[in-house]
């Protein structure tokens, strides 16, 4: 499933003296397969575009096309097309609401009309898929797991829904190391095993390098750059012009060859980095 | 000795309420004037328990602490305690208690009964300290998360704290906000040299401190400079949390054979050592 | 969507009226609810909406906006209006037609108790539009405090009314939040009866009500290591000063009651109605 944005532009409070523009002309296609990141300083509008991207936001002007259609068209069933693209919020875990975790989880495809064998089949696989043992949390209250099990309680809560698209703000905001790095597996192992298209907000550029096959940065509602990590994270000045930074990796490889180093201009992964430092310390050691 | 203490912790243990197991256990530490300490432990080890046991918000079921020499388990302390180790805690949103800045600022001197003539210069240099004067006016949920977390700072100076906890006050912040209010609460510790107990889960949060305490499961099981607590990568590993990436990018390549130096924690730090290790040769 | 609800009625301008007491400002509204219920004649009510214009201008608010406030009683005035017309007894019929009898006692009456509705309304508003909630719960306190010797709450009405304030935005926020992540579930609160609907508010109501205890929690730990302690021994940051423009609203007010009382002593009840 594609998804192009198309001159989409929003203002809040349209008319008042209030009025402000929260996106500017934006336009670019998502392909499947894409792990896309969505960069920006907050209240770039990162949060209103997602909004958008599964129409609980209708644009002021501009359009979204999902298949080529238009997601906020006269005659498009905008639940059904909703339902192919999952919106995880930032800290979702504040959405739980249920007795237990696995009724939780059900929320969305009881919402979607599926029978119950097929519910069933969906809660447990969404759990599967989140790292949540079945047997151990389905029959629990979802308010006695830990900050980290609610979230991925929560995010399989959408993930039951079995989107094409998977859009996540912030995922990982507030956890603890442990918490970051098994919700970035999951999304890892998600992309590999189910091919779902993934688009994530995240502050993050570590996690960028690790995870993402391009970047969109926003900056003050308007799409600043477009490109996959290693583009955009060696353009220099690039990243701080909108006030974010690049990973420690990529800002080492700038720093060594402003020094004068013989290096890529494009690493931004430690194992790449890794293998050109040993090559330097090779050759200066071989001399 | 040249320095006070400023917080003793001798033997404290704390059970919660109906838990079968202590959330800390035989806790020892000691946090000397002017320094600046990082508590590291993931989530549920015990180190946002360590933080509310400080400000006398819970009291040692074992053990003492003492806060600039008094005892937090005393009754007749406990204003004595709040007033010296203020607390800043993680969600911006929860504790702001007025509907304009520099009000809020104001509730801990009301608090304490501090005549209302004193307390207009105190809040304005409070918020001068933490360059929020610009905003005395506003209404905080219209401030960004790194300013309303730089306002609750500004609220405990207010009340001329010796030391200053924060309890995981970035973890909800983007990284700008996080280096506004770890930035302000730095230069309040080099300038005005007030003491500060760091609890992060951010490594390069630590990696700044003095010196460091990891938690886990209730007890301190590492303790040392960000140096010497991150060198031993695999244990830090092991507790669940992470080490900063140049440090992990070191290790790695001193695995290969390449004698980098022990204890890099930044780039600047790794750019340095490899131009140690492998001069220009267009210098030559 | 819900974030664009305004903070209650306050009308941010800086006027002679906007900066009187809160405390002054409070006792006068109720003064001026007393005086309108002393009227009961043309005159009268002609004097109490000469202080209205007046204090209006005073206040630097819009006419305009003081009578929109008028509107969420529209029903209420209506309802007010007809009963006064059709069950007020008299003998001067003026209409009469099946069961329906309107006498000129009954048409006075329904037009008097109406505009007295009206009154009460636009004076009441003229506080609010000219006293930040703040300021209100401020002014409360300090003229409820003596009620403290009988362990009236009145510290602790007014802190639980600023964390209120404090509070609103915060949890219309979030109301919208958890509503936009139900909706993104599937979650559908516009469409079906009355009893679907409510029930449709269950994945609503639940988390906004943990979050509101959530924070009620955190709240109550960062007040606490601020030192709070209830209002024993407690100063005050704001401190509300009368002024001589105080009293001259207060003896303005006086006035006002004077002349009515005299209006109803001296002017003949029946002139001109």
């Amino acid at each position: 499933m594609s998804i192009e944005v198309r001159h989409l532009t929003h203002t809040y409070g349209e008319g008042s003296v209030l009025k402000t523009v929260a996106l500017d002309d934006i336009s670019f296609t998502v392909e499947p397969g894409e792990f896309v990141g969505i960069v920006g300083h907050t209240g770039s509008g990162k949060s209103t575009l997602v909004q958008h991207l599964n129409g609980l936001l209708k644009p002021t002007s501009g359009q979204i096309l999902i298949d080529g259609q238009d997601l906020n068209g006269e005659k498009v069933d905008r639940r059904a097309l909703r339902q192919r693209i999952g919106l995880v919020f930032q800290y979702p875990e504040y959405q739980l609401f249920e007795e237990t975790v696995a009724k939780d989880i059900a929320f969305g495809p009881k919402n979607q009309g599926l029978p119950a064998d097929e519910i069933d089949r969906r809660v447990r696989k969404a759990m599967e898929s989140v790292h949540l043992d079945y047997g151990k949390y389905a029959e629990k209250s979802p308010f006695e797991l830990s900050g980290g099990q609610m979230r991925r309680a929560a995010i399989a809560g959408v993930l039951a829904m079995e989107p094409e698209v998977l859009i996540l703000d912030e995922p990982t905001a507030g956890l603890d190391p442990r918490g970051r790095d098994r919700i970035l597996t999951m999304l890892e192992e998600l992309r590999a095993r189910e091919h779902t298209t993934i688009l994530m907000v995240s502050h993050s550029m570590e996690d960028m390098a690790r995870l993402a096959s391009r970047l969109l940065v926003i900056c003050e509602g308007k799409l600043a750059a477009d490109g996959s990590p290693r583009e955009l994270f060696s353009r220099p000045g690039l990243m701080s012009s909108v006030g974010l930074d690049i990973p420690e990796a990529a800002r080492l490889c700038a720093v060594l060859r402003a020094k004068g180093y013989d290096l890529p201009a494009d690493l931004y992964r430690p194992e790449e980095l890794r293998e050109h430092l040993l090559r330097l310390w090779k050759e200066a050691s071989a001399c | 000795m040249n320095t006070q203490v400023r917080i003793q912790a001798n033997n404290v243990s704390f059970t919660y309420e109906d838990a079968p197991s202590p959330a800390l256990s035989q806790v020892e530490f000691e946090v000397r004037e002017g320094e600046f300490i990082a508590v590291l432990g993931h989530n549920g080890s015990g180190k946002s328990t360590l933080a509310k046991l400080l400000n006398a918000l819970y009291l040692p079921t074992e053990g003492r602490i003492l806060v600039c020499g008094f005892d937090t388990g005393k009754e007749e302390n406990i204003w004595e305690v709040r007033r010296r180790a203020g607390m800043i805690f993680q969600n911006p949103d929860n504790q702001i208690v007025a509907t304009v800045v520099k009000e809020d600022v104001a509730f801990g001197l009301e608090n304490l009964g501090v005549p209302t003539e004193e307390m207009y210069p105190r809040v304005e240099s409070a918020l001068s300290a933490v360059q929020m004067n610009r905003y005395a006016d506003s209404a905080p949920h219209l401030l960004s998360g790194g300013q309303k977390q730089r306002v609750a700072v500004a609220g405990i100076l207010a009340m001329e704290p010796s030391v200053i906890i924060a309890d995981e006050a970035t973890a909800m912040l983007d990284p700008s906000g996080r280096r506004e209010v770890l930035e302000t609460v730095r230069s309040l510790n080099r300038n005005k040299g007030i003491t500060v107990v760091w609890i992060t889960h951010f490594m390069e949060e630590a990696a700044q401190a003095d010196r460091i305490l990891v938690v886990s499961d209730g007890k301190i099981v590492v303790s040392g400079t960000p140096r010497e607590v991150f060198e031993d990568i695999d244990r830090i590993r092991d507790l669940h949390l992470d080490v900063p990436r140049m440090t992990a990018l070191a290790a790695e390549l001193r695995k290969e054979g390449m004698p980098l130096r022990e204890g890099i924690l930044t780039v600047e730090e790794m750019a340095e050592e490899v131009e140690r290790l492998c001069p220009l040769k267009s210098a030559t | 969507m819900l974030t664009n609800l305004t903070m209650g009625q306050y009308y941010p301008v800086d006027s002679l009226v906007h900066r009187l007491d809160p405390r002054i400002k409070l006792v006068l509204t109720l003064a001026f609810i007393v005086s309108v219920f002393l009227v009961n004649s043309l005159p009268g009510y002609l004097l109490i909406v000469g202080f209205i214009f007046l204090a209006a201008r005073k206040a630097r608010v819009p006419f305009r906006l003081l009578l929109k406030s008028i509107r969420p009683l529209r029903m209420i005035l209506i309802f007010t209006f007809v009963l006064n017309l059709f069950f007020t007894a008299g003998d001067q019929v003026l209409l009469e037609f099946w069961v329906i009898r309107i006498t000129s006692e009954s048409l006075r009456q329904a037009v008097f108790y109406s505009l007295r509705l009206v009154f009460l309304v636009l004076g009441t508003s003229l506080l609010t539009l000219t006293t930040s909630p703040v300021a209100l719960s401020d002014g409360l306190e300090l003229l409820l405090g003596p009620l403290k010797k009988i362990r009236f709450p009145a510290h602790e009405l007014a802190m639980m009314m600023t964390i209120a304030l404090r509070f609103i935005p915060t949890l219309l926020d979030e109301t919208d939040r958890i509503m936009k992540a139900q909706m993104a579930r599937g979650a559908d609160f516009e469409s079906g009866n009355l009893i679907a609907r409510a029930r449709a508010m269950v994945p609503l109501l639940v988390p906004l009500f943990v979050s509101a205890f959530r924070r009620a929690g955190d709240l109550a730990m960062a007040m606490e290591s601020r030192c709070y302690h209830g209002g024993e021994g407690r100063t005050r940051f704001r401190v509300l000063k009368i002024t001589r423009m105080d009293w001259n609203a207060c003896l303005t007010v006086v006035l006002l009651i004077v002349l009515i009382i005299l209006e109803r002593t001296f002017v003949p009840a029946s002139f001109p109605f």
